[in-house]
């Protein structure tokens, strides 16, 4: 019994992580059609500006939920100014640009920080389930997560700035011709993107050792996530990051951590075979 | 029945709830030359794809050269030596006319045989001071002559035409409809085509459709003074 | 025709063994066998990319694979020509596999992105999880993120005795790309090169045209696979050890970046790049200055933005002369392809 409360919990934690990981790049994908391969940088970021915040003395919970999406924001704004915003409809030139920045910034923080792993502390202590240990930092990612998701939804589905992003996002043209400059959409809608990532960064920061090169570990996570989820930013989400999550838990329950991920990135490749167009693409079509 | 190289019988594609062929039943002769004609949204281009295997066909069958040949890939159908030419200029603009043409010959013939054909063909579409331009540079016209000549080099017995005299200038067209009747000399041709014009200057039997289906079928000129079609259809122009 | 071809190889030819002779009198072979591998393994990309339209993010994979396969092959045989081969065939097999099941699913760009570096990944997860003493090859452990180390380097075929190493390698490496090299202009040449290239050009034109064009692009694939392994064979003698850090993410970047530097839709462009990239690690190597990542990102970014052609296409745009030069003898050649400078 105490065992399955732990498996339910782990797994809902391994979902709500994948989630977390991928909605920065879910929002930049889904809306314009830009692949960021920097996402990871930009989680990395997130998670730094939180460490050299908590070390100055901050508050944890405003570093993390507002000082780093803020951070982040800001670069990611600096970002789609300089780079982005030239590559518009060139997906693949997108794709390398960002693969560009990634590495730029990997080399600026290892510069900065050097190459040495940095953390804090989680500021939740764990508790028993029985003979089982289990990190109550955990719990307050899976609220987090869930929170996120429905403010995500009420803001696409709910207000006027939404209603022009979903617009934009299935006919620029058409808005553009309704007199809402695509441009800044998606300025802004990139710089909503990176503070989200950022944001990511910030709350698994207290998880794991940071180092410069900490972002090629969530990227690949969250490109293979927001594919296979397809079209459809928030039901593709939930959709991919749940079938992917239960896999990855099976996995590592049953063999190992190490199996569990592989078995991850297999099924992503099977699935993306059986439907190239992701998950959205086939099922619960035209959802938000 | 031995002359008939095309058969469809009560083929139907669906797009979910829309029906775009309905139930059609269509035959065509060796060496025939057949326009399809009718309304924007009749169906004669989804027909034109279930038959090229770019669209697979929710039901009905396909017969190429008494073979079955529903749901093949396109390249499936076009090795059986069959000519296509889509509705929008297909061509590899980063290639040499001489080269785009050459690699449709090359497919059913030596190195040799594909050279020779080549420049034949380049000189049928009149395009011999062109022959080593990229293609991206040539005018619209241009192109789509080459696509012509793409498919003659694959010595077909049958040509599939989608809109072939789209966006081109009289010159063009009538030069276009030469071209045709001389490649019907030794193969079968279906044309896709709206342009009137262009159907009465190359003359031949036609096949109205109208809502997914065949409406009628007969000679250019009893379809073109029939007065349901003129209403479906030209009633509009006239 | 056949001699023609052959004519206009002589040139190219002798320039490239030209150029072998000449660089070790400015660098060490033993940095230049590096820049050689890089060029080789830039080429396959390029090959794929440039030639197929085919972007795989995941090229460092067939690398790896080329390098693993053979330190795993030399330890169980004890002699190096057999591994030689399987370090290309393995890549080449498995290149065909995977492109097999993207090209018959008819995936296209994010997903075959997608699809090749989560390949990428799950070859880097495991070989870095294969410290413990289960996982054996035959002979040879493969050791985790240690990898794996002292196994039989080059030897003259049927000398298990004769190394083949410093300078002898870089002759033998140089002189392996200039045959391949070669061997890729006359491929390109053929029916079957000029389908591919057409294949990136429009694919469903060609398949209209009665092609099969899902094989071809596997083959093309497999090829430029079986070339990445080769050049890990080579790196895999070079470094006398093989570790995970071959299958990573930055390792696939690097050789995306050689070929938009380099310049793609051409086969000299891809090797120089690699070349170029490579040297330039080399030297910002010496300094501590600025972070080598953060130049090599840079450098991608800007090529993008500035200079998408790559530097090969561009200078030779800036020299004239050449460029007529290569015009008539294409006219000559009937206008073969246009790729024909390469």
């Amino acid at each position: 019994m105490d065992l399955a409360a732990v498996i339910f919990v782990e797994t809902a934690y391994a979902i709500a992580s994948l989630i977390l990981v991928s909605m920065g790049l879910a929002v930049v994908f889904g809306m314009m059609r830009v692949i960021n391969l920097a996402h990871g940088e930009f989680m990395m970021m997130g998670g730094y500006t939180t460490i050299v915040a908590v070390k100055a003395g901050i508050n944890i919970y405003i570093a993390i939920l507002i000082i780093a999406p803020f951070v982040v924001g800001i670069i990611g704004l600096v970002v789609e100014r300089l780079v982005i915003r030239h590559l518009y409809g060139r997906l693949v030139d997108t794709m390398l640009a960002t693969w560009g920045l990634s590495l730029f910034f990997v080399g600026i923080v290892t510069m900065i920080f050097g190459n040495t792993t940095t953390g804090i502390s989680t500021p939740i202590s764990g508790f028993q389930i029985g003979d089982y240990q289990i990190n109550g930092y955990n719990f307050f990612i899976i609220v987090l997560v869930i929170l996120l998701l429905i403010v995500m939804y009420a803001l696409l589905k709910g207000t006027r700035l939404g209603l022009i992003a979903r617009g934009t996002m299935q006919r620029s043209d058409i808005a553009a011709a309704l007199g809402y400059d695509p441009e800044r959409i998606y300025m802004l809608t990139f710089m909503a993107g990176s503070a989200l990532s950022g944001l990511a960064g910030a709350v698994l920061a207290p998880l794991v050792g940071l180092v410069p090169t900490s972002g090629g570990a969530y990227i690949a996570k969250s490109f293979i996530t927001v594919v296979a989820g397809g079209p459809s930013i928030i039901t593709g989400l939930i959709s991919s990051a749940a079938s992917f999550g239960f896999i990855n838990q099976v996995f590592t329950f049953g063999i190992s951590p190490v199996v569990g991920e592989v078995a991850l990135l297999v099924a992503a490749v099977i699935l993306l075979r059986l439907m190239p167009q992701g998950i959205t693409g086939r099922f619960f079509k035209g959802k938000l | 029945m031995a002359d008939i190289i095309l058969e469809t019988t009560g083929l139907s594609m669906r797009f979910g709830g829309v029906t775009a062929v309905d139930n059609v039943d269509f035959q065509l002769r060796e060496k025939e030359l057949r326009c399809l004609i009718g309304p924007n949204g009749a169906g004669k281009s989804t027909f034109f794809k279930c038959l090229t295997g770019i669209l697979k066909p929710s039901a009905g069958e396909v017969f190429l050269d008494d073979q079955e040949t529903t749901g093949w890939d396109p390249h499936r159908v076009a090795g059986l030596g069959i000519g296509i030419k889509t509705q929008v200029p297909s061509v590899m603009d980063g290639l040499s006319v001489h080269e785009n043409i050459w690699l449709s010959a090359r497919r059913r013939s030596s190195v040799a045989e594909a050279n020779r054909k080549t420049g034949e063909v380049i000189d049928r579409i009149n395009l011999g001071g062109l022959a080593y331009k990229e293609l991206g540079q040539l005018a619209h016209g241009e192109r789509q002559r080459v696509e012509l000549g793409i498919v003659m080099a694959g010595n077909p017995w049958l040509i599939l035409l989608d809109e072939p005299a789209a966006g081109m200038t009289g010159e063009e067209v009538e030069h276009m409809s030469d071209i045709i009747r001389e490649l019907n000399r030794n193969a079968a041709v279906i044309i896709v085509e709206h342009d009137m014009q262009f159907i009465r200057s190359i003359a031949s039997k036609v096949t109205v459709f109208y809502r997914g289906a065949v409406l009628m079928e007969d000679d250019v000129s009893v379809v073109l003074s029939d007065p349901t079609v003129r209403d479906v259809y030209l009633g509009k122009k006239a | 025709m056949q001699s023609q071809m052959i004519k206009s190889m002589v040139g190219p030819a002798f320039a490239a063994i030209l150029i072998m002779c000449l660089l070790p009198v400015v660098l060490e072979t033993y940095t230049l066998t590096l820049l050689v591998v890089y060029g080789m393994l830039g080429l396959s990309l390029g090959l794929i990319w440039g030639y197929g339209g085919i972007l795989c993010f995941g090229q460092a994979a067939f690398f790896g694979l080329g390098a693993y396969s053979y330190a795993i092959a030399a330890i169980n045989i004890g002699e190096s020509t057999v591994p030689v081969f399987i370090g290309i065939l393995v890549p080449a097999v498995v290149a065909f596999l995977l492109g097999a099941m993207m090209f018959y699913g008819r995936l296209a760009d994010v997903y075959m992105g997608v699809i090749t570096l989560v390949f990428t990944l799950i070859l880097f997860r495991f070989m870095n999880s294969t410290a413990g003493p289960d996982f054996v090859i035959g002979k040879a452990r493969l050791g985790g993120f240690n990898g794996i180390p002292g196994y039989q380097t080059l030897n003259v075929p049927g000398f298990p005795d004769e190394y083949i190493y410093g300078d002898a390698l870089y002759y033998l490496a140089f002189s392996l790309l200039i045959v391949i090299y070669l061997l890729l202009r006359w491929f390109l040449k053929t029916s079957f090169g000029r389908t591919a290239i057409a294949i990136r050009e429009n694919e469903e034109r060609v398949e209209l045209m009665g092609y099969d064009v899902r094989i071809r692009k596997t083959l093309l694939f497999s090829l430029g696979g079986g070339i990445a392994g080769l050049a890990g064979v080579l790196y895999a003698n070079w470094a006398e050890i093989v570790t995970p850090g071959l299958f990573s993410l930055g390792q696939s970047a690097e050789i995306i970046i050689w070929c938009i530097v380099g310049g793609l839709g051409m086969l000299v462009g891809p090797i120089f790049g690699g070349m170029l990239i490579g040297l330039m690690k080399f030297l910002l190597g010496q300094q501590s200055m600025i972070d080598n990542t953060l130049i090599l990102g840079l450098v991608l970014v800007l090529f993008v933005l500035f200079l998408p052609k790559g530097v090969v296409p561009t200078v030779s745009k800036w020299l004239p002369t050449g460029r007529t030069k290569s015009r008539k003898r294409r006219r000559k050649s009937q206008g073969r392809s246009r790729k024909s400078e390469a």
